[in-house]
């Protein structure tokens, strides 16, 4: 009965094969609209969250200071040599970087670039995620000797040698000369637009020393062995600092540990209100297609009010009559559905190449937009079938 | 096997609108009609002629009196049941062949057994049958555009008669067909009468045309003032 009842919708579509084609653009573009605003949302939401990632899973970042706003907050206490080493005696953490920074001018010949100096240890390569793409890290001599070496993110490498050599030149970083011992590989952009090539790492003894002139720590790198062990360590570190800082209970901390894990969460959550905003935004379209789809099936409804006569008359009832508008605006509903979702999925794919995001379908949401475009079907087809179906016979069969 | 006639109008009234201007379609028609008869209806426009068709094909409902289809009161059945009874015992030839457009003499001639919920096997075989009878043999694929006047009135005398109803219902079946088309439907209706004994109930302004039936009715201004065999004049 209903199959029968499909078969005749898509004669019907096929016998008004233009008009159905108009009709269905509402919900073509609609249910293309919500699959592309929302596989593209998810693409950049992986793209986002990927890139988070890639500082490191298992990080933990200790500032001091406890409120979120920069990276240093100037007026709080920094960290000293002693809590580093009270951290490091904590089990299950993989590697423990004090670091410190200054934005400084360095000089090679007659080039010269503004970047930031960072002082800190091998494990900051370590536990940032940074390869070696030429030359070496840090030998023991150089950290415990506080000798002046250095190796250049993949920025200023560029910056100061362009495509020659920089291994073994001594370039000036301010005042002090400072052999060049590696080269980082490139990460790229940050997912906020932040070159993460641009900086260069000196020992931190070097840097303490010769640069800063005091031996505070201004931040300390953390990464944590296992993820599961990260609120564990993170509990146990705030603690320390805590004692080691003179903090009373009830008092509020004056550092923050920040965990990657939680960033990457908050980010999530923006993203997914981002590609849900996107997307209602979308099926307003869908919304609009519906009540095209509304119209079209009045007007044909007038149009074939003849034919419905007709149909009565040779024993159609008003159910038959109700059934087969309906299905026909679901059937026209639902072939839209298809080919919008055939043309999101292609329009997002392209779009997702052409901005080098992932590309990612959710088969829950195709599925949710053909299903969605099939209940639009229902709701406005329901009006015009009605219409259709509680029409008088002999009124229909003189309709001209 | 019941007696009772297959048609029986008693003080059948149909008025339209009310008070200053009501019209009375139909005052006071009584009309009985048995199986296998071939009735001719005639009158004037306005007479009442096409709104006693629609009464007895079930499509209009009486504002006064009863009608007794196979013995069966009409009146208090529902739209539904109507419906039913159309499909069951009603075949409807129009003037205006009323054909589905862009739909192939087939599927047309199909459509009642369609509503019926007949197999799709038995339907196609039955409506090819139907085709065959009314001479369109190798039409069966051809839209209602590709056909001629008296080929479309042929679908749509297939379509009437496919479902085998006891009662064939023709408004002005030859009104819109050029004189030799007209002489092959009517011959059509009485082979269909005779043959099959099916009753064809068929309004006409053409008096040439009525001559084939074997009864005539006659209205004027809303009541039957003729009814029986042939009548000289108007």
């Amino acid at each position: 009965m209903l199959w029968r009842s499909v078969r005749m919708a898509l004669r019907e579509v096929r016998r008004n094969a233009t008009r159905s084609l108009l009709t269905m653009l509402g919900i073509v573009i609609g249910v293309a609209a919500v699959i592309a605003m929302v596989t593209l949302g998810q693409g950049a939401t992986d793209s986002v969250t990927a890139s988070v990632a890639g500082l490191g899973q298992n990080l933990l970042i200790i500032l001091p200071g406890n409120e979120r706003r920069g990276p240093i907050a100037s007026t709080s206490t920094p960290f000293t040599l002693d809590d580093v080493a009270a951290i490091e005696r904590l089990p299950s953490l993989s590697a423990v970087a004090p670091s410190n920074s200054k934005g400084v001018l360095t000089v090679n010949g007659n080039v010269n670039y503004g970047t930031i100096a960072n002082g800190s240890t091998n494990a900051f390569f370590t536990v940032r995620g940074f390869d070696v793409d030429l030359g070496r890290l840090f030998s023991d001599a150089e950290v415990l000797g506080g000798l002046p070496a250095c190796v250049l993110g993949a920025t200023v490498r560029k910056e100061l040698f362009g495509t020659t050599n920089p291994l073994g030149t001594t370039i000036r970083v301010q005042s002090i000369p400072c052999k060049v011992v590696g080269v980082l590989a490139p990460k790229g952009q940050s997912t906020f637009g932040q070159d993460q090539d641009d900086f260069l790492v000196m020992p931190l003894r070097t840097f303490s020393r010769r640069l800063l002139g005091n031996t505070d720590i201004g931040t300390i790198f953390i990464g944590v062995g296992r993820p599961e062990d990260i609120n564990k360590s993170r509990r146990r570190i705030e603690s320390i600092l805590r004692e080691r800082r003179h903090i009373l209970p009830g008092q509020r901390d004056d550092f923050a540990v920040r965990d990657m894990k939680e960033i990457l969460k908050t980010i999530g959550a923006i993203a997914s209100v981002l590609t849900a905003l996107l997307g209602s935004i979308a099926a307003v379209s869908l919304l609009v297609g519906g009540i095209g789809i509304m119209n079209i099936m009045l007007v044909s409804v007038t149009e074939r009010t003849r034919e419905i006569g007709i149909r009565m008359a040779i024993g159609a009832r008003s159910s038959d009559v109700l059934t087969q508008f309906l299905v026909e605006a679901v059937v026209l509903c639902a072939l839209g559905g298809v080919v919008g979702a055939a043309l999101g999925l292609a329009g997002s794919f392209t779009a997702a190449s052409a901005l080098g995001l992932p590309f990612r379908v959710l088969p829950g949401i195709v599925f949710l937009s053909f299903a969605f475009s099939a209940i639009v079907g229902v709701v406005f087809g329901f009006l015009p079938a009605r219409k259709a179906a509680r029409l008088n016979p002999i009124d229909a069969l003189r309709h001209e | 096997m019941s007696t009772a006639p297959l048609i029986e109008l008693r003080s059948i009234e149909r008025t339209y609108g009310g008070g200053e201007s009501l019209v009375r379609a139909l005052d006071q028609v009584d009309l009985t009609i048995s199986q296998g008869e071939f009735v001719a209806v005639m009158g004037a426009s306005g007479s009442g002629k096409s709104t006693c068709m629609n009464v007895l094909g079930l499509l209009d409902r009486p504002t006064a009196g009863q009608y007794l289809f196979r013995g069966v009161d009409v009146g208090p059945l529902s739209l539904d049941e109507l419906a039913l009874l159309r499909q069951r015992y009603l075949g409807f030839i129009f003037q205006g062949f009323n054909l589905l457009a862009r739909t192939t003499a087939l599927e047309n001639v199909e459509l009642p057994l369609v509503y019926r919920g007949t197999p799709r096997k038995e339907r196609l075989e039955r409506a090819r049958h139907a085709l065959g009878r009314v001479g369109l043999h190798g039409r069966e694929h051809h839209t209602p555009a590709e056909l001629s006047g008296g080929q479309q009135q042929r679908v749509a005398i297939a379509r009437a008669i496919v479902s085998e109803p006891s009662v064939v219902l023709a408004d002005e079946p030859t009104g819109n067909l050029d004189s030799a088309t007209k002489l092959e439907i009517i011959e059509l209706l009485r082979e269909l009468n005779h043959e099959r004994s099916i009753t064809v109930i068929m309004v006409t302004h053409e008096p040439d045309m009525a001559e084939y039936a074997s009864r005539l009715v006659l209205f004027r201004d809303g009541k039957v003032v003729h009814d029986g065999a042939h009548k000289e004049g108007p």
